[in-house]
């Protein structure tokens, strides 16, 4: 691109840098925020008196989490929702995006199962009539109730039949000829070429495992068996908000402020260990997924 | 022969889908005949097909509450404030980035604020309830400017900002996404045509790059028309307390509060069936529209 080295072109350049900078800054300092409260002495953070650098520095409020079973018990209940929940939501999406990415001559019930999966996307019952299906199913209180409700992610579904749907039937045809069958050329062809679509919607999947909180408030009677996500939003409904006698219980013991911060952080660091190796994944497999469908 | 192939390869494909449907059946589907609830006085312990039919007594009680026009209103308020902000700002911030030439400082900026996109709303609430406190960092810099320091989430006047704000600042670098790589499909060669035609920075802005991603700004626009009912519950449950409810309670926090701690079942059914048919008609509506106009389908 042709760019003249023109004041005015200067100014515009130097407004931009700031305005980014300031939007990179507000979405950074908030997080960095609550990394340096972890980490700072507890009178300082009641006082708020820490910034972006932690005050007293010490790490009490670590080895304080290191001992808080229940906190370590939520972890357990997320990991073991996340490995059940994305494994279920992996196996589930490939066995529905490819037949689907077959065009209709090849799989003549296809658009009337696509018709399905739309209209489920688009419409639901409502939180009540779900909620009373999986308590008649005796979920309530486990792990199942967390997992198999969303077990089929449609959107992700969608957008791993349109990757499907760009590998050239060619590939296909010489396999068969070949003679590998449908379950080979899935597992041996289609999925090893997918594999930045199956990275995408399978980081779709944890991390939509991870952060969801409503579902263990829903259908978790007691607090003992919360996911991390579920446990952390606890912690906010601080003493000031309590009017709802339920959450009382919940509330019985009011940590102070550094070891909520190191909590919080701990929760992130699952999110941040995984998210960098697969951001160069999404960036393509969600512009691909969206923009042909 | 030929053909004897194809069906037991068409089986096979049968096979599956059988799984994913049984799941869509039980989860999906079967809720949807608890839609039945919104039309009867729901008895937990007579079940569905034994609690008395009211007909449309659910429905004439919604409107006559005056609790439900505050909702609507609220929801209304909240979601279009997040869907006007949540656009803008994410073109805004792609415009910006795609002027900038050097590769790592874009890497690492487009890192960052990917980042909150990827956080819970309850640790996001967490980081709220902080900057906005009371003595936080917000209201320090209120009284650094002389003026008097405001309870955010304790005020009808903030909340549904605060609401609109932080929702715009978690996700509008995430939503950046598709306008940078609709940015990037821009032919480069009109952007040389432009400046041989004299057109500075702003006039190629206005005339190349506008236009180059107005599809994908109406495709998203007309998407974000099926959630207009949908104000946000993740972010409004973690971040509402009762002082608010007269300007936060959304259709959906409602369906919980009332319907489910409150035990109303049939009442809250019938708030959800409303909203499901409304956002059901505005998406397909959407989807006609964006097919007739700019040739793109959203399904």
């Amino acid at each position: 691109m042709i760019r003249s080295k023109s004041f005015a072109s200067r100014l515009s350049d130097a407004i931009i840098w700031i305005i980014l900078l300031i939007m990179t800054a507000l979405c950074f300092f908030p997080l960095l925020n609550m990394v340096s409260i972890s980490f700072s002495g507890s009178t300082a953070a009641q006082a708020n008196q820490v910034g972006l650098w932690p005050v007293d520095f010490n790490l009490e409020s670590y080895s304080m989490l290191f001992k808080d079973s229940q906190f370590w018990h939520a972890f357990l209940v997320s990991i073991e929702r996340v490995i059940l929940g994305t494994g279920l939501n992996m196996i589930l999406s490939v066995l529905l995006a490819y037949p689907l990415s077959k065009s209709k001559s090849q799989f003549s019930a296809r658009n009337i199962y696509m018709n399905i999966m739309i209209f489920a996307m688009l419409f639901s019952g409502g939180m009540i009539p779900l909620f009373l299906v999986v308590k008649g199913l005796g979920l309530m209180n486990t792990i199942w109730a967390l997992v198999l409700p969303g077990a089929v992610p449609i959107f992700n579904v969608i957008l791993l039949m349109n990757f499907f749907k760009s590998i050239p039937d060619s590939l296909e045809e010489a396999a068969m000829m070949d003679g590998a069958s449908k379950p080979t050329i899935l597992f041996k062809i289609y999925l090893p070429i997918s594999l930045p679509a199956l990275a995408t919607i399978s980081l779709f999947a944890i991390v939509g495992h991870w952060n969801d909180y409503f579902s263990g408030l829903l259908y978790m009677n007691s607090a003992a068996n919360y996911p991390l996500a579920t446990y952390i939003q606890q912690l906010n409904v601080d003493m000031s908000k309590i009017t709802d006698p339920s959450q009382l219980k919940a509330l019985a013991s009011v940590s102070d402020k550094t070891l909520n911060a190191a909590k919080i952080v701990v929760s992130i660091v699952p999110v941040l260990m995984i998210y960098p190796f697969l951001q160069k994944y999404f960036t393509s497999g969600l512009v691909i997924g969206s923009v042909k469908g | 022969m030929g053909r004897r192939k194809r069906r037991t390869g068409q089986l096979g494909y049968h096979l599956m889908m059988l799984p994913g449907m049984a799941f869509l059946v039980v989860f999906s589907f079967i809720p949807m005949l608890g839609i039945v609830m919104a039309f009867e006085n729901y008895i937990p312990t007579k079940g569905i097909f034994g609690s008395p039919w009211v007909g449309l007594d659910n429905f004439q009680y919604m409107i006559q509450i005056p609790d439900s026009w505050d909702i609507l209103r609220n929801t209304l308020i909240i979601a279009i404030g997040k869907i006007f902000f949540g656009t803008l700002v994410p073109i805004i911030f792609a415009l910006l980035l795609n002027e900038i030439r050097l590769k790592w400082a874009k890497k690492t900026i487009q890192t960052i604020v990917y980042l909150p996109n990827f956080l819970s709303w309850a640790v996001v609430a967490a980081i709220v309830i902080n900057v906005f406190d009371y003595s936080g960092p917000i209201n320090n810099i209120l009284q650094g400017l002389g003026l008097h320091p405001i309870m955010f989430l304790a005020s009808n006047q903030w909340f549904r900002k605060v609401m609109i704000g932080t929702d715009v600042w978690k996700n509008f670098g995430y939503g950046a996404i598709v306008y940078l790589a609709a940015l990037t499909g821009i032919d480069p060669g009109l952007y040389e045509a432009a400046s041989m035609d004299g057109a500075n920075r702003f006039k190629q802005l206005l005339h190349v790059t506008l236009p180059g991603i107005l599809p994908t700004v109406m495709l998203i626009s007309a998407l974000n028309l099926g959630s207009i009912l949908n104000a946000g519950f993740d972010q409004i449950y973690a971040l509402y307390n009762p002082i608010v409810y007269e300007t936060g309670d959304v259709i959906d926090t409602y369906v919980y509060r009332v319907g489910l701690l409150g035990q109303q079942y049939s009442f809250a059914t019938a708030i959800g069936l409303l909203k499901s048919v409304v956002s059901f008609a505005l998406l397909i509506s959407a989807n006609k529209l964006s097919i007739k106009f700019a040739n793109m389908r959203i399904f």
